[in-house]
């Protein structure tokens, strides 16, 4: 079980690296939505790319591949090395 | 008895509704394109059932309004079976669904959509172990590929014959809540037993198109350039159509219409002929540029393109207060604001809605680009033309630029954007034809209602009191467009086009025929000369930029009434379009006097 201190937000994960979702937080509306598209603790996440001038993260997971805002994304953690 | 279709966004529902009863659904991808209820019927074994499409649900948790839509229906509506259409080659996240529809305790049959994609990428489902899991049928299919439906219906009818008495979803909340705490274990368990999955994506057609296409610094250009060709294009084909539809349809009336109401009252003669014939026949010629225009609408609706354009634009629309939906549902304005306006469901936060519908009417719809087709052809030479109709392009951006700016502080939102980008695809032949058909009758059988009433207003207008010279200072349009003239004089529009600008408040459908009339002149080429010889280019510009910027139609005021339930928004849309139209039209007008351009 890694500790709290090794995770860190998905805005810190750099385009083309991958990691694994350790925890999910924000308010239940945002968490449902964000199971609902897949994204659940221990799920492998790849960052693909991200827009210019700060826009949202191009993500995938699983078969999926969505976006999100970087301010939403602070809201995942993540570790960067499954263990 | 009746069936409900229920899934995720962009997982076929429509695709597969048009496809067992023969409606039109409108089919694209993107999430969140069905926002209402849709019902149509499909003969199973001999009886008529009845299907409704539902607007996609990402959960039944789901919070906004068209997911509140969903939830209402299954609450209030006893059903006789639920279909539940999940996109097979995600089934690794859609089947949480599926066990949530499972804790409803209504009879379900699930279709495992998008069958060729699941197979190209790599998915393998073993159906009858999930079947017997779920203690449900599944059945894998592609709903775009006619080929599936035999089967379809008759597992339908089975499991018709197997349910009980239609139900509604009693407890909803209670229902989902118990099942939850198990749902993860149980949904990993599933797939565990009955999926397998890729080890790495096959979609590299997709990648690699990403890779171009959401480049960091050529992927707006790239996305102009790619709207800038597409309507090129439009026009390079559809407006020589236009013109040789026009001239038929003017011999028509010369040749045979005329003598044949040659001996009618005078009255009679001319309400029909200079009236309905001249006004339906312009707006008639416009049918194939609208084919052409959703032809193409269809292609980069279905491609998937519109979800990049969210991402690209993301960044800037978050400045104005907006988000990347709101630009592609301002995109997808530039066919018919009612729909897009309609679109803005998805969305949960109140201010971002409302701030939305506020732009959207600026986008420059089908029905004001006729106008505008029609007046830069009469106006100016063609090199010209086509950067006038640039020019009303850039100003339409503007304008709603400027808006969301403005209002941005009144409505605040604070919305989560997650949004999928689903994989490139390419629609069908029929699906493009079907599309574009259905807008085309749509705009006919709609733009007919308006333009009957609209023509004939106003060619009564110009005749009565019956005798006056027709459309003269004593008539009653001239009455009326004196009367508004200390308004707009001072942006050039004459009392003529007034009149036509006051119809066209009801549907831009309206403007041209009521040209036609007002000029008493069928023939396209002949009414161009005519305000040609009538007004200037300034104030042919002027027009066109009240027409652009003021209320789009009445339909438009309608929805956003109904979709914002506030007269206060929809009011602060009228009068807040009014005086932007009024206000650019004055400082182009007046700039181009004081620059001595006319
Ligand atoms: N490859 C493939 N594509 C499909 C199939 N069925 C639907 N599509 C495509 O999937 C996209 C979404 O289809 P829609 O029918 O609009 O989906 P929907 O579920 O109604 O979506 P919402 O109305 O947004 O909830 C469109 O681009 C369709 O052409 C299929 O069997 N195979
Ligand atoms: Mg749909």
């Amino acid at each position: 079980m890694p500790q709290q201190s090794d995770t860190s937000p998905l805005s810190t994960l750099r385009p083309g690296e991958s990691a694994t979702i350790e925890s999910l937080g924000g308010d239940l509306g945002l968490m449902r939505r964000l199971k609902a598209l897949g994204l659940g603790r221990g799920q492998r996440i790849h960052l693909l790319r991200r827009a210019w001038m700060a826009g949202p993260l191009h993500v995938r997971v699983g078969m999926t591949e969505l976006m999100l805002r970087r301010v939403d994304a602070i809201h995942i953690r993540i570790t960067p090395r499954a263990a | 008895m009746t069936m409900a279709l229920v899934g995720m966004p962009n997982s076929g529902k429509s695709t597969f509704f048009n496809g067992l009863t023969g409606s039109h659904s409108p089919i694209g991808n993107w999430p969140g394109l069905t926002v209402e209820l849709h019902q149509g019927s499909v003969q199973l074994e001999g009886r008529s059932v009845q299907l409704i499409d539902l607007p996609g649900i990402y959960d039944l948790h789901g919070l906004s309004e068209d997911e509140a839509i969903v939830r209402r229906f299954l609450e209030t509506t006893p059903v006789d079976l639920l279909v539940l259409i999940i996109n097979a080659s995600q089934i690794d996240r859609q089947l949480r669904l599926a066990l949530q529809v499972q804790q409803l305790g209504l009879p379900a049959l699930l279709l495992l959509n998008m069958g060729d994609e699941a197979e190209r990428f790599g998915v393998r489902i073993n159906t009858e172990a999930l079947s017997q899991r779920l203690c449900m049928p599944v059945l894998l299919i592609s709903a775009k590929y006619s080929a599936c439906f035999k089967t379809v219906e008759l597992a339908l009818a089975a499991a018709l014959a197997k349910a009980g008495p239609p139900r509604r979803v009693e407890g909803l909340e209670e229902r989902l809540g118990a099942g939850e705490a198990a749902l993860e274990g149980r949904l990993a368990e599933l797939l565990n037993q009955c999926v397998q999955l890729p080890e790495r994506l096959r979609d590299q057609l997709t990648r690699r198109l990403d890779r171009l296409l959401l480049h960091p610094l050529l992927g707006l250009p790239l996305f102009f350039l790619a709207m800038f060709l597409m309507f090129q294009a439009i026009y390079a084909l559809g407006v020589p159509l236009q013109q040789l539809l026009g001239q038929l349809l003017n011999g028509f009336g010369t040749a045979v219409l005329t003598p044949l109401l040659a001996s009618a009252p005078a009255f009679v003669r001319g309400l029909l002929l200079e009236g309905l014939y001249q006004g339906i026949g312009t707006v008639a010629a416009f049918l194939p540029v609208i084919f052409l225009f959703f032809l193409a609408m269809a292609v980069v609706e279905d491609s998937g393109y519109l979800s990049r354009a969210a991402f690209l634009m993301d960044a800037l629309m978050e400045r104005l207060g907006l988000d990347g939906r709101s630009f592609v549902l301002s995109l997808m304005g530039f066919g018919c604001n009612v729909p897009a306006i309609l679109g803005t469901r998805v969305m949960r936060s109140k201010g971002l809605r409302i701030l939305t519908m506020l732009v959207i009417p600026f986008s420059l719809c089908s029905a004001r680009l006729n106008v505008f087709l029609f007046m830069t052809a009469a106006l100016f030479a063609p090199r010209q033309g086509a950067a006038v109709l640039f020019s009303l392009y850039l100003i339409s951006f503007l304008a709603a630029i400027l808006t969301a700016l403005i209002f941005k502080g009144q409505f605040p939102s604070r919305e989560p954007l997650l949004l999928e980008l689903p994989p490139y695809r390419f629609p069908t032949i029929k699906q493009m034809l079907v599309r574009s058909w259905t807008e085309v009758r749509h705009f006919w059988f709609w733009s007919r209602k308006f333009i009957i009433f609209g023509v004939v207003a106003v060619w009564l207008l110009n005749n009565l009191p019956w005798g006056v010279a027709p459309a003269s200072d004593q008539s009653l349009s001239g009455l009326l467009g004196s009367a508004l003239q200390p308004l707009l004089q001072p942006i050039g529009i004459n009392p003529k086009l007034t009149v036509a600008l006051v119809f066209g408040f009801i549907a831009k459908e309206i403007v041209l025929g009521g040209l036609a009339v007002i000029y008493n002149q069928a023939d396209m080429g002949q009414l161009g000369h005519a305000l040609a010889r009538d007004i200037s280019w300034t104030q042919a510009y002027s027009f066109m930029l009240f027409t652009l910027l003021y209320t789009p139609c009445l339909s438009t005021v309608a929805v956003i009434r109904s979709e914002s339930k506030r007269w206060g928004v929809t009011l602060l849309s009228v009068f807040w379009s009014l005086l932007l139209a009024w206000l650019v039209a004055f400082c182009f007008f007046q700039g181009s006097r004081l620059m001595g351009w006319a």
